[in-house]
């Protein structure tokens, strides 16, 4: 794989994508609105939850913020890579145009999974570091090399797990069609990653380590910050992550041979 | 009942029983309420608000309901009509076009209704001690509410939807206006959970009555019903004229397509 080929290109599509999508300013004043109040009112949410408790399934309050971090961060990477990209395989296998990827002289996961770029995600991501910042800050976590860089490795292990799933469920679009709602049945789900899951009873708490690793994408990486997590589960993490990915990209190849363009 | 609306309801229900799959999955998104019942009553958290598990799982099941058959989407299909250039040849029609988006919305609900029926039958599955049957006036009235709350968010997208003829990618301020809907209907948390300082005004806003009070009212909570019934009359009453009011003002200021 040529590599500087494929840097170059994905120049071509961020400067496409955002010369097309900052002709709508007020459209990404509005979403950041959106993204700040959304997180005040999970915030409002989880105070509910601590009112009277002083922890919730072994977290405190300031602890479970860092949850709340992540997760908007992850969102915000969703809003910006994967939800305006991964909806649009949809759109190309109705109409047919997937044709026109596929002819391309580049892999087609690269192209389907990266072309489009929506900027006001960016902003959701700040403000998700920001509360990470604060979080560090109240519960006093000391910054240090090992603590960025195991950090670093969770955190992007979640970002692959969440890409995989998408991805998983935007392909099997080539046999079903319409599967855009199958994508808000896994968003729905996911918005249980913005509590630890311990929280959870027990059967809930196996079927979202198994079937919908919520567990790893959003937990262990809160462990991770409060340096609570055993070296397994991070090294599980990653393992997982691989695997994941892996999958996804034999999937999709096989999914592939199924396709036959629109009107064949 | 007006010829009209019958047979738009029967073109718009055989379409959506095209889409029984897609529907079904719709439904299924729908079950944040129980997993929020799940973090409820596993930390034990309803002790400091004084509802029993049973009742609290009852109003959560409600909650599900409720948000089930009032589930709004005009402003995106509006949208997307309008950006499509098809709301021309609607507005020549000698029917307004927003009743075909209720039509639709219906005929949804009623396609809707055995897989809401066959999720909660596997939620007393597993909670078999929330089973109960509200009596017949409490349940017609609960409908009743259902079917206002609908209204309610009904006008209110079809504001914003109006606001299509003016800019041209009106969702977004929809999706800012589902925050606070999310959040302060009820749907995550019953209301009566809520801060002192949060329930002082909550109940002059429409959001409570969207979900907390006909879930309320269904489950057999606690609530005031005839308050409860005259507040969504009176945000009925309010939102109507203003969205004619906008309705005539944008279909003054649209031009179709390559006009």
């Amino acid at each position: 794989m040529n590599l500087r080929k494929y840097l170059k290109v994905y120049k071509k599509f961020l400067h496409t994508s955002l010369a097309s999508e900052l002709e709508y300013k007020t459209n990404i004043l509005i979403d950041l609105i959106t993204a700040i109040l959304s997180l005040i009112g999970s915030i409002f949410l989880l105070s509910i939850f601590f009112q009277n408790n002083g922890y919730i399934g072994g977290w405190k309050f300031e602890e479970a913020l860092i949850i709340q971090g992540i997760y908007t961060v992850l969102n915000g990477i969703t809003n910006t890579w994967f939800n305006p990209n991964l909806t649009e395989i949809v759109k190309h296998i109705r109409e047919g145009t997937l044709d026109f990827v596929l002819l391309k002289p580049i892999d087609s996961q690269f192209f389907i999974s990266l072309k489009k770029i929506n900027p006001s995600g960016f902003l959701e991501i700040m403000l998700g570091f920001c509360l990470l910042f604060f979080c560090v800050r109240i519960n006093q976590i000391n910054l240090n090399l090992s603590f960025l860089t195991l950090s670093l490795i969770t955190i992007s292990c979640s970002i692959c797990i969440l890409y995989s799933l998408w991805f998983f469920i935007s392909t099997t679009t080539i046999w079903f069609v319409k599967t855009w709602n199958a994508i808000e049945v896994l968003r729905s789900f996911l918005y249980i990653g913005r509590f630890p899951l311990n929280s959870f009873s027990f059967s809930l708490r196996i079927f979202f380590s198994i079937f919908i690793p919520i567990a790893f994408i959003t937990t262990i990486p809160s462990e991770v910050f409060l340096g609570v997590s055993q070296l397994w589960k991070i090294l599980l993490e990653v393992i997982v992550a691989t695997v994941f990915l892996k999958t996804s990209r034999k999937f999709w190849l096989f999914a592939l041979k199924f396709y036959s363009s629109a009107s064949s | 009942m007006n010829p009209k609306i019958f047979t738009l309801l029967k073109v718009q229900y055989s379409n959506m029983m095209e889409y029984r799959v897609e529907i079904a999955l719709w439904a299924i998104s729908g079950i944040i309420p129980f997993f929020m019942l799940n973090i409820w009553t596993n930390n034990n958290l309803n002790e400091s608000i004084n509802i029993s598990d049973v009742m609290l799982s009852r109003y959560f099941l409600c909650a599900f309901f409720v948000r089930q058959f009032s589930v709004v989407w005009v402003v995106f299909s509006f949208e997307e009509d309008s950006l499509m250039g098809k709301v021309s040849p609607y507005l020549i029609q000698p029917l307004n076009p927003f009743f075909r988006y209720f039509a639709q919305h219906l005929a949804e609900q009623i396609t809707r209704f055995p897989f809401a029926i066959l999720i909660s039958f596997f939620f007393f599955i597993f909670n078999p001690e929330s089973i109960w049957i509200p009596n017949l006036g409490i349940l017609f009235l609960s409908i009743v509410s259902t079917f206002l709350s609908f209204i309610i968010q009904f006008l209110i997208q079809s504001i914003v939807a109006c606001l299509c003829f003016w800019t041209e990618k009106a969702s977004s301020i929809e999706r800012l206006l589902f925050i606070p809907t999310l959040f302060l209907s009820g749907l995550l948390a019953p209301v009566v959970s809520f801060p002192t300082y949060v329930k002082s005004w909550i109940y002059l806003t429409p959001f409570p009555y969207l979900i907390d009070f006909p879930a309320n009212l269904l489950s057999g909570n606690e609530t005031n019903i005839s308050g409860g019934l005259s507040m969504q009359i009176l945000w009925i009453f309010l939102l109507f004229p203003l969205f004619k009011k906008i309705w005539s003002e944008g279909t003054k200021k649209y031009t179709a397509m390559g006009s």
